[in-house]
């Protein structure tokens, strides 16, 4: 297992993926709802060796390991909950591939929607001062090689407006 | 005050760099990503009974571990390629009294007593953990991991990865001694 | 000896490089043409010494120089000839050579097609993107030498990773480098312009045809990274949010925005100061991209073997650069002088909009990527982040975004009227329904969220011809003075609309296949068969098949449906003896609509029978039509004449338009 992640941190260079054969036939569950419930549990858990893979996508054999465990909660009948917390007692959160929302991930879940608000605000603030106040020019102004230069593109633009 | 508004993006980017380079500090010094900190620090170990590795000798359970004797509980494997290079730092620390503790992480038991039979047995007692069911309850994610655990039983470091000497002089020893103590 | 000859070309482009950042920039500010044109002549130098570097690590490569350590670690006698190529930048030395090399023939193009830029702002570009090749040179020299021998050389090499041994994957980097070191130019502009202390409507259109080819290629690189994911990994997932993966996304990201504020810039003279900041963070994006990747900050499946020495160099170049272009902007941007005024709906507003959306999106994948490390750092533990929290913050932000897009074309600048412009879309909103009607009739009601999303891009790529239609009056006057119209149509409409329809029809993609994809995994034996959305699968046969250097396990399935013929699938497993790894080929058939797509792996713990995996992708194949459209939309943009790099200055025959004047975009 640590030999996976050993080749794999070895032998990992550009765009190199591990092979994922993921969830294998002997596996699965035979009631189908219970089999859904097991993937769409394993889809949000962190395979802990192949870094940023879910064990539903992975085939270290920890990951294997997992879902059968997962699977045999269930059978046992754990909610979807109690069989995450299960493994989230042992591993910690750094299974869940959703973070929780706690105090130190509230930058993280809010984080974006504060930006958006904020660079929302910003810009309506910006448009109720309408340019009152505004910095004045103080780029140098053109000079006359310049100015002729400016005139020959625009009307190169003008002349190719229309044009393939 | 229009000005400092251009001010902002540098700062912003100054305190990533900066943060950057400490994250790369920590990495040279072996804090890579793929370290995980247990969530069983301070816990009582997870109970289990597992078989022992050679036959009539005593396996490992969890109600052997707290009766007053500070422990290592070592998981290893014969195809674990790190585990070989722990070895020899296993069998000194067996050789200055230590009680490690060794339990053999998906392994034909075949394979385990071979390697101890060659390279030594630094383990006080050793079992099979077959499923690997025992180790998930630790909160394993690879082997060698080494756990210390307290004179009440309780798990109070994790080692992830061999023990380095370093790890052992400046970690772990003093935890055995402040714990015996 | 030609290894030699390519470490002395990389050690002599350093040395010119440096040249490139100081002269032509003291010859600016001394307003002196002698030493300003230097910069032309350093940037070709440049160029020369890099393409013999590049030439004779591609030499050694393709003859299988084993005396060289970069040959021998990443190449083999047996491997097929396209792979001895693509070996060269499948590795951390050889990336590098190709990224400084893509670098210096920017340097070049600016030089040669830059006629028209001003003297001054022409040699301060290429003096910062000599300072961005001293960087990259010097760290390649300093720590990543490619051309260090090995004494005495084996008899053959390790191989090339088995997953890089792809067509895919050949080709997906030096796209992606286009894109990265494309977006050096608009930062070295966005330098050039605050030296100069001016940005003007003529900087927005010199700028702007660069950022289309850097768009253009990433936008390429990408989408093959994700075909390459979607059909080596063995159950078509084509996008992972990994760390990888969104190094890549954070400066398209930034860079699309940058397309868009460019275009305010250049029309109606505003929004400087954030362009210029956006240029400056598109490059910083690309150049952090490097860094996460190649430090070990960051673990990825995809990241290249780490090494915090690299690291630190790495940050020090980040810093240098990013900090120096940001130092510069503290300084020189507030003295840009804020232009035209416009109300909240106008075409201005929507491109404002477009910038907000974007760039809150660019940050989400920023705190998405970087937050575990920064909760780490701080001591709050570990965590892990991945698809759940992106499509919980990324797809909302995302949504209005593609909803906007259909209408920012048709907004008129300054002020526009938006009742008549979603008057104008009523039959991009049919088509919208249209769609989710469609999926409801072919998926039926679930789930509800994919089928509003199937409606969007419906909406997106119906406007997108609804803009087309407006501008050539289609049905309004006669047809033929349409297609007369449309002839005349300026490429950079036709470019906006193909890229806006191409992002439209991707969505159709990512929705389908995330939401109605069919699975089945089973053991199968030979000659039986299994049901798939309505296919049925059947296992003929399983048997040896020979490779070049690697020996497969083919299996052979018969589709059908309804007991009609629909076709023959084969997998494979490859082993690479030299790697010992397996790869896994999936067999797809695509009618375009949908693909079936089939893995047959290892034969089953009971010893008969083959772990068998099927699918139904629906509508997969769009996400890369729709890629393709947005890379072609870019292209067609940087047709425009008015785009075009090298407009030649001295034509100056006035001629009034012959045709009325295509309505403003």
């Amino acid at each position: 297992m640590r030999r996976v992640l050993f080749t794999l941190v070895l032998a990992a260079t550009l765009l190199s993926g591990p092979l994922a054969r993921a969830v294998q036939p002997d596996e699965m569950l035979p009631d189908p709802a219970m089999e859904a419930r097991a993937r769409a549990i394993s889809k949000d858990l962190r395979c802990l060796v192949c870094q940023n893979q879910s064990i539903d996508d992975s085939d270290a054999p920890l990951a294997r390991d997992l879902r059968l465990l997962l699977r045999e909660r269930l059978v046992k009948g754990d909610t979807d909950a109690q069989a995450v917390a299960f493994l989230t007692d042992r591993y910690g959160d750094y299974v869940l591939l959703r973070p929780p929302v706690k105090p130190a991930t509230y930058l993280l879940w809010f984080g974006p929607f504060a930006l958006l608000l904020a660079g929302g605000g910003l810009l309506l603030w910006r448009g109720r001062q309408g340019g009152k106040g505004r910095a004045e020019a103080v780029a140098p102004p053109l000079t006359a090689e310049e100015k002729a230069q400016v005139a020959l593109l625009l009307r190169d633009e003008d002349e190719g407006k229309g044009r393939p | 005050m229009r000005r400092l508004m251009f001010l902002i993006p540098l700062v912003l980017f100054l305190g990533l760099a900066g943060w950057f380079g400490v994250r790369l500090k920590q990495i040279d010094r072996g804090d890579t990503p793929d370290r995980l900190p247990s969530v069983m620090i301070d816990k009582p170990v997870p109970a289990f009974d597992l078989p022992p590795l050679v036959d009539g000798q005593p396996g490992v359970a969890s109600t052997g571990l707290a009766d007053g004797k500070v422990r290592l509980v070592n998981f290893w494997a014969s195809w674990c390629a790190p585990c070989r290079s722990e070895h020899p730092i296993l069998m000194r620390l067996a050789g200055q009294g230590v009680d490690i503790r060794g339990i053999d992480y998906k392994d034909k038991a075949a394979d385990g007593q071979a390697i101890l039979a060659r390279d030594g047995n630094p383990y006080a007692a050793v079992a099979r953990d077959e499923s690997g069911r025992t180790a998930i309850d630790f909160g394993v994610y690879g082997v060698p991991e080494t756990y210390v655990i307290d004179r009440q039983g309780r798990i109070r470091y994790r080692q992830v990865g061999p023990i380095t000497p370093q790890d052992l002089q400046n970690r772990i020893l003093p935890l055995i001694n402040e714990l015996s103590k | 000896m030609i290894p030699e000859l390519g470490h002395y070309a990389l050690v002599l482009a350093l040395v010119v490089a440096l040249v490139q950042s100081v002269v032509p920039l003291w010859g600016a500010w001394r307003r002196d043409g002698a030493m300003m044109e230097v910069g032309r002549t350093a940037a070709y130098c440049q160029f020369a010494a890099l393409a013999l570097a590049f030439g004779a690590l591609t030499y050694a490569h393709v003859v299988s120089d084993f005396s060289v350590l970069n040959v021998v670690e990443n190449s083999h006698t047996d491997k097929p000839m396209l792979y001895k190529v693509a070996g060269v930048w499948g590795n951390h030395e050889g990336s590098l050579v190709l990224w400084v090399f893509i670098l210096a023939l920017f340097g070049a193009l600016v030089a040669g097609f830059g006629r028209n830029l001003p003297a001054t702002l022409r040699a301060r570009v290429l003096a910062v993107q000599g300072m961005i090749g001293v960087g990259f040179l010097w760290f390649m020299v300093a720590t990543s030498n490619p051309f260090t021998r090995v004494d005495p050389a084996p008899l053959n090499g390790h191989d090339l990773n088995p997953l890089l041994q792809d067509p895919g994957l050949a080709f997906h980097p030096p796209f992606l480098y286009l894109g990265y070191v494309g977006f050096s130019l608009c930062f070295s502009f966005a330098a050039g312009a605050l030296i100069e202390g001016r940005v003007d409507a003529a900087w927005a259109r010199w700028v702007r045809p660069w950022t289309l080819i850097a768009w253009s290629s990433l936008t390429l690189g990408i989408a093959m990274g994700s075909w390459w994911s979607y059909y080596t990994l063995g159950w078509g997932g084509w996008w992972f949010w990994d760390p990888v993966e969104n190094a890549s996304l954070m400066p398209w990201l930034a860079g699309t925005a940058l397309l868009h504020s460019a275009i305010v810039v250049e029309k109606r003279d505003t929004l400087k100061s954030w362009t210029i900041l956006l240029a400056i963070v598109t490059f910083t994006l690309s150049l952090m991209g490097t860094f996460l990747v190649r430090s070990g900050v960051l673990t990825s499946v995809h990241a290249f073997a780490s090494d915090p020495a690299r690291g630190v160099f790495i940050l020090a170049l980040l810093v240098v650069a990013t900090g120096g272009g940001l130092l510069l902007y503290a300084l020189r941007a507030p003295i840009l002088k804020a232009g035209g005024l416009f109300a909240p709906i106008s075409r201005e507003g929507g491109l404002v909009l477009n910038n907000l959306l974007l760039s809150t999106a660019c940050a989400t994948v920023f705190l998405g990527t970087l937050y575990p490390l920064f909760l780490d750092a701080i001591g709050g533990g570990k965590i892990s982040i991945g698809p759940p929290f992106f499509n919980a913050t990324f797809v909302p932000l995302m949504v209005p975004v593609v909803a906007v897009m259909a209408m920012g074309p048709l907004l008129s600048w300054k002020r526009a009227d938006l009742a008549g412009v979603l008057g104008r879309l009523k039959i991009a909103a049919l088509v919208g329904v249209a769609a989710a009607l469609a999926g409801v009739w072919l998926a039926g009601t679930k789930p509800v969220l994919a089928l509003l999303a199937l409606g969007l891009a419906g909406w997106a790529v119906m406007g997108a011809i609804v803009d087309v239609a407006e501008r050539v009056r289609l049905f309004r006057i006669p047809l033929g003075d349409s297609l007369a119209r449309a002839r005349h149509l300026p490429r950079g409409a036709w470019g906006t609309a193909l890229a806006h329809a191409g992002l439209g029809v991707a969505v159709a993609g990512m929705v389908g296949t995330s939401a109605w994809t069919t699975e089945a995994i089973q053991v199968l034996h030979i000659g039986q068969s299994v049901d798939v959305a309505g296919y049925s699968f059947r296992l003929d046969s399983v048997g040896e098949a020979p490779g070049p250097n690697y020996t497969a396990r083919r299996a052979v399935l018969t589709v059908t449906r309804h007991g009609d013929f629909v076709a023959t699938l084969a997998p494979e497993q490859r082993f690479y003896p030299v790697t010992r790894m397996t790869t896994t080929g999936a067999a797809i058939h695509t009618n375009f609509f949908s693909d079936l797509y089939a893995v047959v792996g290892e034969p089953a713990p009971d010893g008969t029978g083959y772990n068998t995996r099927f699918y139904r992708h629906p509508l997969v194949p769009w996400i890369w039509v729709g890629s393709i459209l947005m890379m072609a939309g870019g292209l067609v943009s940087l047709s425009d004449r008015r785009l075009r790099v090298g407009v030649p200055l001295k034509r100056a025959v006035p001629r009034a338009a012959a045709l009325p004047p295509a309505p403003a975009e």
